[in-house]
C-alpha cells in the first residue's frame, strides 16, 4: 500500500511529519512516499492513496484526523469527510497546465526511477546528442525568459556565454528566492530536484560549462538538503561528474548556501557572495555571461528557467511556445499569497487574467472581506487595486499597467490595508535590505521612508509628495540595480492606484 | 611657488591599443577601447560630476553623479563603468540628469556635515556647488553625524560623520595596497566604512596612506592638515627611506610640511606610498637634530659648538696631520647611501683628490657590494635589469632574501597585485615571511631552507633545470658565451649538485626543489627579486651569479616581466655605488687601474690618481686597530650601529685621531667623533636619488638648510682646507660634472630630469630617455658569462656551544638603525627589537613568550625581549636591528662574503638564555692580536675556496686579490702570513703576484 504525505516544507509546517507518523504507527505495513506538495496550500497536508483507480485525495488532513481515516478504510478509498475524490480530478489542480511543475507533488523526489518513469532525462539524452548550437537554438526558439524577474531570453544569454572565451565556465543557479509571497523554487527543489539538475546539465552543455552552483537561501533547509541528497543521487548514477551519461560531457553541482541578504539574489551581488566577498552588486558591464564568478562567462538563470529546459528539450521549443501570449510564451509558475482564501501554485499559460487568478482560484480573500489590493512580483512589485482586476498576467501587460511580473507572487490584500503604511514599509525593506553601495537606495530609502512618514502625518502633504516623487525618479533612473530601481515601483503604483490613502488624513 | 595639480581622470587609462572614436555632448573624440566614457569626456575637458571614481582605482559605479544618456540606449548609466563604443553618441547633459544628479546629491547632503573639517578639500560640497545643489529638502532624517572619530593612528583620523560610504579606501586598501584592512559594515543606510571591527591602530592597518589619498572627504585627514592648515604651495621631490625611491609632492604651508603626497607621475610608485614616506618625514625637523658644528679633543670630552670655519680647520688640521705622520693613506671617507648622488660624488672625489688616496668606500660595502660583484661578472654591470613596472608582466616570481611587505612595500603592492592577477610566487627564506600567505597571496613553493644555503639551493634549482631539459637553449646560444655555458652545465650537471644531495644541508624537500625548478623553468615570464638575504652571506657573490646563471639558462632577461632585480636598501644605494664609492672604482663602474679612466679624471680634477684600490670599510677598520689608519670622514653612516661585529668597529674607531661625522643626529658613530659636522635632510636637500631600477630622481629642497649650508658645501669647504680647492653653486652644477666625466650619465642634467620627470640610466646619445630595461637585445659585456658557484658552506656553524643560527631582518615601521623612524611616531608599532624563536627552542630552554633572553654569539652578547612564533623554524631565530639598545650587530661576526666584504649578518651562531632583566650594558669582547692579519688569512683562503676548482684556480685567486686588495694588504699577506695557515692554492697565488708584473 502506498500513501503519499508530502515532504513539502509548506506541508510540515501544517503538521505533515507528524500526520506521516501518525499513519506509520497505525499501519506499519503502509509505505509512506514523502512527495512534493501538489501545490494546493490550502489542502495541506494532502495525503494520498494509491489506488487500482488512481490516487484518492484526502485534505487537509491533521494528525488528529489519521485515526478517522483508518477508521473509514482511507487505504482503499473509503468515504471520509475529508476525503477529496482522484487527486486528478481535483478542478483547482486539473484546470492548471503543468509544465514545470509537471512532476511536483506526483514522484517521490529522490527517486531517480520514478524521475526516469515520470519522463525524466529524456531531455538530457535528448541533448547529449546535440550540438551546443542546436540546443541553444532550441532554447531560444521555445521563447523561455527568465523567470527570476528580469524575464531576458534564456537562449540569448546561453548564446553569449558560449561565444565568450573562458577557461572554466559556470551555471549558477539562482535559489536565493527571497520575494515575499513565493515559494515555487521551493517547492520545485523540495519536489523535484532531478529536473533542476537536468536542466542545469542542459545549460551546461549548450555553453560549455563543466561546474554548476545552486546558491540557495539558508531558510530553505528541506530544500537544501534535498537538493544535496539529489546532487549526490546523481553523482553515483553516472550522471554527473566527468562522464555525464556515459558521454565525454563533464558536468557537477556545487551547493552553496546564503547568509540571509535579500539583495544576494540579484545576480552580480550573488556573484559576489560564492566567491565569499560581501554580498555586493557590481555594476554592469561587464555582464556575467562575458565575466561572471570568478571572471569568467557565468549563466544565472533562475530555477524555474533552469527546470523548464528539460521539458523544452524534451517535448521540443514548438510544444513549449504553444502557450502563452505575445512575446510572454510558456507557462508561469504564479504563487498566490497573502490574505486569500485559496493559496498555492497555480501554473498556467501566460495571459491568465488576474481576476483568475484571484478570485477562481484564490476564492477571494481569506479574511472574508472585500479584497482591496494586490502586489505582483514580490516586494518591489506594484500594487493592482480592483480597478485592474482584468489585467492579463504576462510580461508585457503587467508593464503597461505599470507594474512587473517578477518572480510570479501574488499578495492579496483586503479592505483593511494602507497603502501608505505599505508604501513605507517598501522604503524600510530596502533601507534594510539595499547592499549599501550605490547612493539613491542606500541613502534614499531611508529618505523615502522618512517622507511618506511626514506624508502620513500630515507634514507639508504636497511638498512631501513631489519630494517623494523626486526622489523616486532618481531611485529608479539612479540606482545600480533592481533592488533600488525597482523600490519605487509599489510606492509609486500605491500613490498612483490608492490616492486616498496619502492625503495625509489618518484613518 | 604654486600647487601642483595633478588631474585625475576618475578611471585607469585604458591598456588596449585598439582605438574607437564617439561623441561626447556633440564632440568627436578618438581613445583606446574600453576607454571609460568618463575618462574619454574629460580628456576633450568635460568635467562630468563623481565622487566614487578616481583614476588609481577600477570603476565602482556607486555614486551616480556620473551618470550619461547614451543614443540608442536605455537607461541613464554611469559614465564611469561604461565603456566608449565605436559610433556611440553620449550626452552628459540634460534636464534629467541634472534632475538626478541634483536628487542624488540632496541625498548626500541630508547625511553630511553642513562644514568639513577640511573646508575645501571636501570634494561632496565642491561637486554640489558645481551641480548647483545648496542644501537638501530633507527635513529631521536619521543621520550618522553624531558618530565618533577614530583618532587612534598616528598620522591620520576617521572621521565617519564626513564619510559618504563611496568605498574609495577600501577599494584602495584592497587594488592598491592589497591589505584588505578596510571594509564596509552592514547593509543599506547602516553601511559604514569600518577598519573591520576595530579601530584603526588595532587593525590589519599599515598606514600606507592609500584610503587618506582616495578619501574624497575629510573622512580620512592628516592629522596634520588639520593641526597645520591646508598647504599653500608644492614642490616634488623623492623619498629618502628605501631603495623604491618613491616620488612625492611635498605639501607646503610656508616653510612647514603639512603633508607629502605620493605622486601618480612618479614612475616608481605611481601614487602609492608606505608608512614611512607617506608619514614619518617629522626627524627633519626633530629637536635631536644638531644645527651647528661641534668639536672635541677627545672622544671622553664634551662637545663644543663652533663656527663652520674653526670645524672644518680643526678637521683638515687633523688630517694634515696624520698624513703627515703615517703616510697619505692614513686617512679616508664613507660616503652615504642616504645623501645625493651630488654629495656622494663630491665626497669620493674628495678622497681621490684632496686626500689623494683611494681609501673610500659606502655602506653599500654592507649590503649590495655582492650585487655589484656578481651581476657585473655575469652581466656585465652592477643594477637590476627592469623596472618595477615589469613585475605585473610576470607569470612566475622568484623572490629570495627578501621581505618586500617590510622593507619595500610599494614594490610589495605591486608585486601583490602581480600574484592576484594569477602570477606564481616562489619564496627562498628561512622564514615565513608574510607574503608566503598573506590575504588575497599565497606562495606556489616556499623553500625554507636554513640561513647559509643559498648556494646550495640556487644550484639545486639549477640541477633541475638542466639535467631535466628545461634549459632555454635559443637564448643561451644567442646571447651568452658559450664556453662559460659548457663549463657551467657540466659543473651544474654534477651529481653533488641535484637537490637530493643538496637536501641535507638546505634541509629543502628535493620534490619541492624540482617542482619550483619545473614552475620556473617552464614561466612564460620568469623574474628573480632578492634583497639582503641573498647577499650578506660568506657567500654573497656567488648567491648573485648563480641567480644571474638560472636567469640566462631559462631565457628570463631582456624583456618585460623577467629579469633579475636586487631590491635595494636605501634610498640612493644604487647612487651611492654608481657614483665611484667603491675604492676600486671610479664613477660608472669603471676600475681604477685603467689609465684611460684615470685620465678622464686626471685632466677635470688637474690631479694624478692613485692607480690601485684602496680601503674596504672592513680594511679600514683592521688598519685602525694595526695603528695604520687614524683619521675619517663618515657622511651619514651610523658604523658603529650598522656594522658587524660592534666590538671591532668600537676598537676601531677608538683607536683614531680623527673621526669626522657628518650627520643629523649624534648617533653611535658620534661617541668616537672629533668632529661633528650637521648634515641636511631630505627635505633641504638640492640633488638626486638613484633608485633600485636605475631611476634619478631629482630631490628638491622644500625648505632652507638648517644649517646654513649645503652638504656638499661642507665637503668641499674641508677639500679645499685640505689645500684642493673645490665648490659648486648648485646640485645641478655637481651633476653636469658627473655627465662630463661618466659614460653612462652622459645624457643626464636636471633640466633633462624636470623635463621628463626621472631618468633611468644609462642615459646617453644612443638612449637619450633612459633604459628602463637593460641587456634587451646583448648584455651590457657583450654575451651572459656563466660563472660556476661551487657551493662552499659558511664557517659560521651552529656548533654545540652556539647551536642556534640568528638571522636578521627589518619590521615596515622602521628603518635600518632606526636614526629617522625612531624619531618619529612610527615607534606606536614597534618600539624595541625582538627576538623571535621557534617554540620547540622556547620550550627546551625555558623561555615563555615575551621574557627577556640573553642572546650570545663567539663575540659578544646582548639582551632583548623574546617572541615564540613558527614564523621562523627550529634551529633559527631571528630579529631586527632598528634600535642600539638591542645592539643586535654585538653579536653578528666579522665574516663576510669572499669576493666584496659584505658582512655575514645574516647567519650567526648564537645561544639564547632566559635572563632576569633587561638590556644593561653590552658585553664587548675584548680585540687583541692582529685582527687584519687575521681578517688577511680568512679572507685569501676563502677566495680559494670560492673560486671553481679546475682551471688554474690561482690565477683567478692572484688576479681577484690584485683587483681588489690594497697593497699593503698584499704586502702582508706576502710577507706576514705563515704559509701553513693557507690554502696551497693561496700560496700559489702569492707567487704569482710576485712574478707577474701585468698585476701590479
Amino acid at each position: 500500500m502506498r500513501v503519499f504525505v508530502p515532504g513539502d516544507s509548506a506541508a510540515i509546517s501544517v503538521g505533515a511529519d507528524e500526520v506521516a507518523t501518525a499513519i506509520a504507527q497505525l499501519d506499519s505495513t503502509v509505505e509512506i512516499i514523502r512527495n512534493g506538495s501538489r501545490g494546493a496550500l490550502w489542502l495541506e497536508t494532502l495525503v494520498e492513496v494509491q489506488t487500482p483507480s488512481g490516487r484518492i485525495a484526502f485534505g487537509p488532513v491533521t494528525p488528529a484526523d489519521v485515526q478517522s481515516l483508518f477508521d473509514a478504510d482511507f487505504l482503499n478509498g473509503g468515504a471520509h469527510p475529508l476525503s477529496l475524490g482522484k487527486t486528478e480530478e481535483i478542478e483547482w489542480l486539473s484546470s492548471q497546465e503543468r509544465v514545470t511543475f509537471a512532476r511536483v507533488g506526483i514522484i517521490d523526489p529522490l527517486s531517480l526511477e520514478d524521475y526516469r518513469a515520470h519522463g525524466g532525462l529524456i531531455g538530457l539524452r535528448k541533448a547529449l546528442k546535440l550540438s551546443h548550437e542546436v540546443i541553444i537554438n532550441e532554447v531560444t526558439e521555445s521563447g523561455l525568459r527568465g523567470r527570476g524577474g528580469a524575464g531576458f531570453p534564456a537562449g540569448i544569454k546561453w548564446r553569449t556565454v558560449a561565444q565568450s572565451f573562458g577557461e572554466q565556465k559556470y551555471i549558477c543557479c539562482n535559489a536565493d528566492e527571497g520575494d515575499s509571497g513565493t515559494f515555487a523554487d521551493r517547492m520545485l527543489i523540495e519536489g523535484d530536484p532531478f529536473t533542476l539538475i537536468e536542466g542545469m546539465t542542459i545549460a551546461g552543455i549548450a555553453v560549455g560549462a563543466t561546474k554548476g552552483i545552486v546558491y540557495i537561501r539558508s531558510e530553505y533547509p528541506y530544500a537544501i538538503a534535498t537538493l544535496r541528497k539529489a546532487i549526490e543521487i546523481a553523482r553515483t548514477s553516472d550522471w554527473l561528474g566527468s562522464r555525464v551519461l556515459g558521454t565525454t560531457h563533464a558536468f557537477d553541482i556545487e551547493v552553496r548556501v546564503g547568509a540571509g541578504s535579500y539583495v544576494c539574489g540579484e545576480e552580480t551581488a550573488m556573484l559576489e557572495s560564492i566567491e565569499g566577498k560581501r554580498g555586493v552588486v557590481r555594476a554592469k558591464p561587464p555582464l556575467p555571461a562575458v565575466e561572471g564568478l570568478f571572471g569568467q562567462p557565468t549563466v544565472i538563470n533562475n530555477v524555474l528557467t533552469l527546470s523548464t529546459v528539460p521539458m523544452i528539450m524534451a517535448e521540443g521549443a514548438t510544444a513549449y511556445k504553444s502557450r502563452g501570449v505575445g512575446r510572454s510564451l510558456g507557462t508561469q509558475i504564479f504563487q498566490l499569497a497573502g490574505n486569500i482564501a485559496r493559496g498555492g501554485i497555480v501554473e498556467r499559460s501566460f495571459g491568465i487574467s488576474l481576476n483568475e487568478l484571484v478570485n477562481t482560484y484564490g476564492g477571494g480573500t481569506l479574511s472574508g472581506r472585500p479584497f482591496r489590493a494586490v502586489q505582483i512580483g514580490g516586494p518591489l512589485g506594484a500594487y493592482f487595486s480592483s480597478a485592474q482586476i482584468e489585467t492579463a498576467m504576462d510580461y508585457e501587460s503587467l508593464i503597461a499597467a505599470g507594474g512587473m511580473l517578477g518572480h510570479g507572487g501574488v499578495v492579496v490584500f483586503d479592505d483593511t490595508v494602507d497603502l501608505a503604511q505599505q508604501a513605507k514599509f517598501a522604503m524600510e525593506f530596502c533601507a534594510i535590505e539595499s547592499c549599501g553601495k550605490c547612493t539613491p537606495c542606500r541613502i534614499g530609502s531611508t529618505r523615502g521612508a522618512e517622507t511618506i512618514d511626514l506624508i502620513i502625518k500630515g507634514v507639508r502633504v504636497d511638498e512631501n509628495k513631489k519630494l517623494l516623487l523626486d526622489l523616486c525618479e532618481v531611485m529608479t533612473d539612479g540606482s545600480l540595480c533592481a533592488m533600488g530601481g525597482l523600490t519605487p515601483l509599489p510606492v509609486k503604483s500605491a500613490m498612483i492606484n490608492f490616492p486616498t490613502d496619502f492625503d495625509g488624513v489618518r484613518k | 611657488m604654486t600647487m601642483i595639480f595633478e588631474p585625475d581622470f576618475g578611471t585607469p587609462a585604458s591598456e588596449k591599443l585598439e582605438q574607437v572614436s564617439l561623441e561626447i555632448d556633440g564632440r568627436s573624440i578618438t581613445v583606446a577601447a574600453d576607454t571609460s566614457i568618463m575618462r574619454a569626456a574629460l580628456e576633450v575637458g568635460i568635467d562630468i560630476p563623481k565622487l566614487c571614481s578616481t583614476d588609481r582605482l577600477k570603476a565602482f559605479g556607486s555614486c551616480r553623479l556620473c551618470i550619461i544618456q547614451v543614443d540608442g540606449r536605455n537607461g541613464t548609466p554611469s559614465s564611469c563603468t561604461t565603456p566608449v563604443a565605436e559610433g556611440m553618441k553620449v550626452a552628459t547633459k540634460s534636464e534629467k540628469l541634472d534632475r538626478i544628479r541634483k536628487g542624488v546629491m540632496e541625498l548626500y547632503l541630508s547625511d553630511h556635515p553642513a562644514e568639513c573639517a577640511t573646508g575645501a578639500e571636501c570634494e561632496v560640497h565642491a561637486v554640489a556647488k558645481k551641480i548647483g545643489v545648496a542644501t537638501s529638502r530633507y527635513t529631521t532624517p536619521e543621520t550618522h553625524l553624531d558618530l565618533a572619530k577614530d583618532e587612534s593612528n598616528p598620522y591620520f583620523t576617521f572621521d565617519s560623520t564626513e564619510c559618504i560610504v563611496c568605498n574609495r579606501c577600501v577599494r584602495a586598501c584592497d587594488e592598491v595596497q592589497g591589505t584588505f584592512a578596510l571594509t564596509i559594515e552592514n547593509r543599506g543606510f547602516e553601511a559604514r566604512v569600518s577598519s573591520s571591527g576595530t579601530s584603526f591602530i588595532d587593525s590589519e592597518c599599515v598606514s600606507c596612506g592609500a584610503c587618506v589619498q582616495a578619501c574624497p572627504t575629510g573622512a580620512l585627514t592628516e592629522k596634520t592638515l588639520l593641526t597645520i592648515g591646508p598647504p599653500t604651495s608644492s614642490v616634488i621631490t623623492t623619498c629618502a627611506y628605501c631603495g623604491v625611491g618613491c616620488s612625492f609632492k611635498a605639501e607646503m604651508r610656508g616653510d612647514e610640511v603639512v603633508r607629502m603626497v605620493p605622486l601618480k607621475a612618479g614612475g616608481a610608485n605611481e601614487g602609492h606610498s608606505c608608512v614611512k614616506g607617506r608619514f614619518a618625514y617629522g626627524y627633519a625637523t626633530h629637536s635631536d637634530r644638531i644645527t651647528k658644528p661641534m668639536i672635541r679633543a677627545s672622544i671622553n670630552d664634551p662637545w663644543k659648538e663652533v663656527s663652520w670655519d674653526e670645524a672644518i680647520t680643526y678637521a683638515s688640521d687633523g688630517l694634515k696631520r696624520i698624513q703627515s705622520e703615517s703616510g697619505i693613506n692614513a686617512i679616508g671617507g664613507i660616503t652615504s647611501s642616504r645623501c645625493t648622488n651630488e654629495e656622494v660624488f663630491v665626497v669620493q672625489k674628495m678622497v681621490r683628490a684632496a686626500f689623494g688616496n683611494n681609501n673610500v668606500d659606502t655602506c653599500a660595502r654592507v649590503c649590495h657590494s655582492p650585487t655589484g660583484y656578481g651581476l657585473g661578472q655575469t652581466f656585465g654591470t652592477s643594477a637590476g635589469t627592469q623596472d618595477f613596472e615589469s613585475v605585473e608582466h610576470s607569470d612566475v616570481i622568484m623572490l629570495i632574501g627578501a621581505n618586500p611587505t617590510s622593507a619595500h612595500p610599494v614594490f610589495a603592492s605591486r608585486m601583490k597585485q602581480a600574484i592576484r592577477k594569477g602570477a606564481k610566487l616562489i619564496v627562498i627564506d628561512p622564514r615565513v615571511i608574510p607574503l608566503v600567505r598573506t590575504p588575497g597571496v599565497e606562495a606556489a613553493h616556499h623553500l625554507q631552507l636554513m640561513p647559509g644555503t643559498n648556494v646550495a639551493v640556487i644550484n639545486a634549482l639549477a640541477h633541475v633545470i638542466v639535467t631535466e631539459g628545461l634549459i632555454k637553449r635559443d637564448f643561451v646560444e644567442a646571447r651568452c658565451d658559450a664556453q662559460s655555458f659548457k663549463e657551467w652545465e657540466e659543473f651544474i650537471s654534477l651529481p653533488e649538485n641535484s637537490p637530493e644531495s643538496l637536501e641535507a644541508s638546505s634541509r629543502v624537500p628535493a620534490t619541492q626543489i624540482r617542482a619550483a625548478a619545473y614552475l620556473f623553468a617552464n614561466a612564460r615570464n620568469g623574474s628573480i627579486y632578492y634583497g639582503l638575504g641573498v647577499t650578506e652571506h660568506s657567500q654573497g657573490s656567488t648567491m648573485v651569479m648563480g641567480i644571474a646563471n638560472l636567469s640566462m639558462a631559462t631565457g628570463n632577461i631582456g624583456r618585460k616581466g623577467v629579469g633579475v632585480n636586487p631590491l635595494r636598501g636605501q634610498n640612493n644605494v644604487q647612487g651611492s655605488c654608481d657614483m665611484g664609492s667603491f675604492p676600486h672604482e671610479l664613477p660608472g663602474y669603471r676600475h681604477i687601474s685603467n689609465p684611460d679612466t684615470r685620465k678622464i679624471f686626471n685632466d677635470a680634477w688637474g690631479v694624478e690618481l692613485q692607480e690601485r684600490p684602496g680601503m674596504r670599510i672592513p680594511n679600514m677598520f683592521d688598519a685602525a686597530i694595526a695603528g695604520q689608519y687614524r683619521g675619517m670622514y663618515v657622511q651619514g653612516e651610523d658604523i658603529a650601529q650598522s656594522d658587524p661585529n660592534t666590538s671591532h668597529v668600537h676598537a676601531a674607531l677608538r683607536a683614531m685621531d680623527m673621526v669626522i661625522v657628518q650627520d643629523l643626529f649624534l648617533n653611535e658613530t658620534s661617541k668616537f667623533a672629533h668632529v661633528f659636522l650637521p648634515g641636511t635632510s631630505f627635505l633641504e636637500k638640492d640633488g638626486t636619488f638613484t633608485n633600485a631600477e636605475r631611476r634619478i630622481n631629482r630631490v628638491r629642497p622644500v625648505m632652507k638648510s638648517k644649517t646654513g649650508k649645503s652638504e656638499f658645501e661642507v665637503t668641499c669647504d674641508l677639500a679645499t682646507a685640505m689645500g684642493y680647492p673645490m665648490s659648486y653653486e648648485s646640485g645641478a652644477q655637481i651633476m653636469d660634472e658627473i655627465a662630463a666625466t661618466t659614460p653612462t650619465f652622459s645624457g643626464v642634467s636636471f633640466a633633462k630630469l624636470d623635463e621628463l620627470g626621472s631618468i633611468q640610466w644609462p642615459c646617453n646619445e644612443a638612449n637619450p630617455q633612459g633604459t628602463p630595461m637593460m641587456h634587451i637585445d646583448h648584455f651590457v659585456r657583450g654575451q651572459g658569462q656563466f660563472m660556476k658557484t661551487p657551493y662552499v658552506p659558511t664557517d659560521e656553524k651552529a656548533t654545540r656551544k652556539f647551536p642556534l643560527l640568528l638571522t636578521t631582518g627589518r619590521v615596515l615601521s622602521q628603518y635600518n638603525v632606526g636614526a629617522q623612524t625612531r624619531r618619529t611616531k612610527n615607534n606606536i608599532w614597534h618600539s624595541e627589537d625582538i627576538l623571535d624563536l621557534h617554540e620547540s627552542d622556547a620550550q627546551l630552554r625555558g623561555i615563555a613568550d615575551g621574557s627577556w633572553v640573553k642572546l650570545a654569539s663567539r663575540v659578544g652578547e646582548t639582551i632583548m625581549k623574546a617572541r615564540i612564533t613558527d614564523e621562523v623554524p627550529a634551529g633559527v631565530v631571528y630579529t631586527t636591528f632598528h634600535f642600539p639598545e638591542s645592539g643586535a650587530n654585538v653579536i653578528t661576526t666579522d665574516f663576510s662574503d669572499w669576493a666584496t666584504n659584505c658582512p655575514e649578518y645574516k647567519v650567526t651562531a648564537v645561544e639564547i638564555s632566559p635572563s632576569i632583566q633587561g638590556p644593561g650594558e653590552m658585553i664587548e669582547t675584548h680585540i687583541g692580536g692582529d685582527p687584519q692579519l687575521d681578517s688577511i688569512i680568512r679572507m685569501a683562503n676563502q677566495i680559494a675556496a670560492n673560486v671553481p676548482a679546475n682551471n688554474a684556480p690561482e690565477i683567478q685567486v692572484a688576479h681577484h686579490i690584485v683587483q681588489f686588495w690594497t697593497p699593503t694588504m698584499i704586502g702582508r699577506l706576502r710577507n706576514e702570513v705563515d704559509h701553513a695557515l693557507l690554502s696551497p692554492i693561496v700560496v700559489r697565488a702569492i707567487e704569482i703576484t710576485l712574478m707577474t708584473n701585468q698585476y701590479l
